[in-house]
């Protein structure tokens, strides 16, 4: 498998202090990657810098084979989708919401017009299309936010706890729900959570992140059996025995 | 009171003056705000602190300082513009820019900081989030846009320093009653006030209207 995102050396900062240190990671092409750690681990600071909202004081970021800074961050960024753990719908209705994305992109009238309750569709709220976002319930809410995400069809999907706020049964068929939408459309995912059995469920790869730094990226059994250190292993079990 | 040709001509001098001014307000106090909110640049506390302050400009205050700027021998006297509906219209923008930056920044930093962050996540530009930052403040920004229109339509103190309240030239509501009441022709400045207000009146409902409408929808 060719590697999507390459990253390097990496360094950022977010104050005075280093919110996260990484020497290597390669995402690769179609695989679902779950970000797990404690809380301040650096795992947001990932995702924000992989989706350039952060700025790294040092390091490469690779994309596609091609340093992210040889193009502008609105260029980039309309490669990527970004789900946040509130889904910080706008104040409109749900298929403008759905909607909005494709319009930053100058996408035409007639194709949101045939995207939209698609996409609507694929996510169970096909339904809610003339809805105010402010009328729907969290999962609702959730829903339209990926939604939102997955039409612009990115390269790269970045999800921040998106379950996070939603009751168990929500969350657990909003989760089965995204993986096979995932699995269907192979989009490369990088998906933060500190819940480990939802990243097994979802992730092709965990990589796990403790005290600023990542401590290892592989498949979900091994994180679970051969913890890469003490730090690793104390994580997973305190979060097992949760 | 006869509603007569001149007291037209007066209502609509204060409509056309006080609109003109809230409009210049909006188009430089909107940028301005916006910059304040979201931007990061030293001075911008100190910068926000004194449109804060500005936005309770005595009006006579105002009036004094675009006086001695637009007097004959003030730098701006070659302009010739005391004593003409354009320096009231100076005067007003001066008074109303602060109202209209000051809430704009309110109403922007009211809004979730995750936003931008989302907006930017979904693709959008600069400018693509900052029309959908004022869209989503659209409520609050509509009442600054109010604020500011009240606080030009009712001023008399500016108008009448810089105004001169010159009859068929610069008489404006306010200095209008200003100048009855002076008169001890209260009949007539009671007919004024009531026109006055019922104009605010008109002008707030129909914006009252616009916000609530985007509430519903």
């Amino acid at each position: 498998m060719k590697a999507l995102v390459e990253i390097q050396d990496l360094l950022v900062r977010r104050g005075e202090h280093p919110a996260l240190q990484m020497e290597h990671l390669a995402i690769q092409n179609g695989e679902v990657l779950a970000v797990v750690g404690p809380n301040g681990a650096g795992k947001s600071t990932l995702l924000l810098t992989l989706a350039r909202l952060l700025k790294p004081e040092r390091g490469e970021i690779r994309f596609n084979g091609i340093q992210s800074s040889a193009e502008s961050d609105t260029d980039y960024r309309r490669r990527i989708a970004l789900v946040m753990q509130d889904p910080l719908l706008f104040d409109m209705t749900v298929f403008d919401n759905v909607a909005s994305g494709l319009k930053f992109r100058g996408v035409h009238k007639d194709e949101l017009r045939s995207k939209v309750p698609l996409w609507l569709e694929r996510l169970g709220v096909g339904h809610l299309a003339k809805r105010r976002a402010n009328q729907l319930s969290g999962g609702e809410a959730q829903r339209v936010s990926l939604a939102r995400a997955l039409i612009l069809e990115p390269k790269l999907l970045l999800l921040d706890e998106p379950f996070s706020a939603l009751d168990p049964p929500t969350r657990s068929r909003l989760l089965d729900d995204l993986g096979t939408l995932l699995k269907e459309t192979a989009t490369t995912t990088v998906f933060v959570t500190h819940d480990l059995p939802e990243a097994a469920q979802l992730a092709t790869r965990i990589a796990v992140i403790v005290g600023n730094r990542m401590r290892q990226v592989s498949s979900p059994n091994e994180v679970f059996n051969s913890p890469a250190d003490e730090d690793v292993s104390r994580f997973v079990n305190h979060r097992q025995a949760k | 009171m006869i509603f007569d040709l001149e007291i037209f001509q007066i209502t609509l001098l204060s409509l056309q003056i006080s609109a003109f001014a809230t409009a210049l307000s909006l188009v430089i106090g909107l940028p301005f705000g916006t910059l304040l909110a979201l931007g990061k640049f030293p001075g911008r506390s100190f910068l926000l602190s004194i449109v804060n302050t500005g936005m309770g400009l005595p009006p006579v205050v105002v009036g004094l300082f675009v006086a001695m700027m637009l007097w004959r021998s003030g730098p701006l006297g070659d302009l010739r513009l005391i004593y003409t509906p354009t320096a009231i219209i100076i005067a007003q923008v001066v008074i109303s820019f602060p109202v209209v930056t000051g809430l704009t920044a309110a109403a922007l930093q009211a809004l979730d900081p995750r936003l931008i962050l989302q907006l930017y996540g979904l693709g959008a530009s600069r400018i693509q989030m900052i029309w959908m930052l004022w869209r989503e403040a659209r409520l609050p920004l509509l009442a600054a846009l109010m604020a500011g229109f009240g606080s030009v339509i009712s001023e008399v103190g500016a108008s009448m320093m810089v105004g001169g309240n010159i009859r068929y030239q610069t008489r404006v509501l306010t200095t209008a009653i200003v100048l009855e009441t002076g008169k001890g022709e209260f009949d007539k400045a009671i007919g004024l006030a009531i026109l006055l207000l019922v104009i605010t009146f008109l002008v707030n409902w129909a914006l009252t209207w616009i916000q609530q409408r985007s509430v519903r929808r």
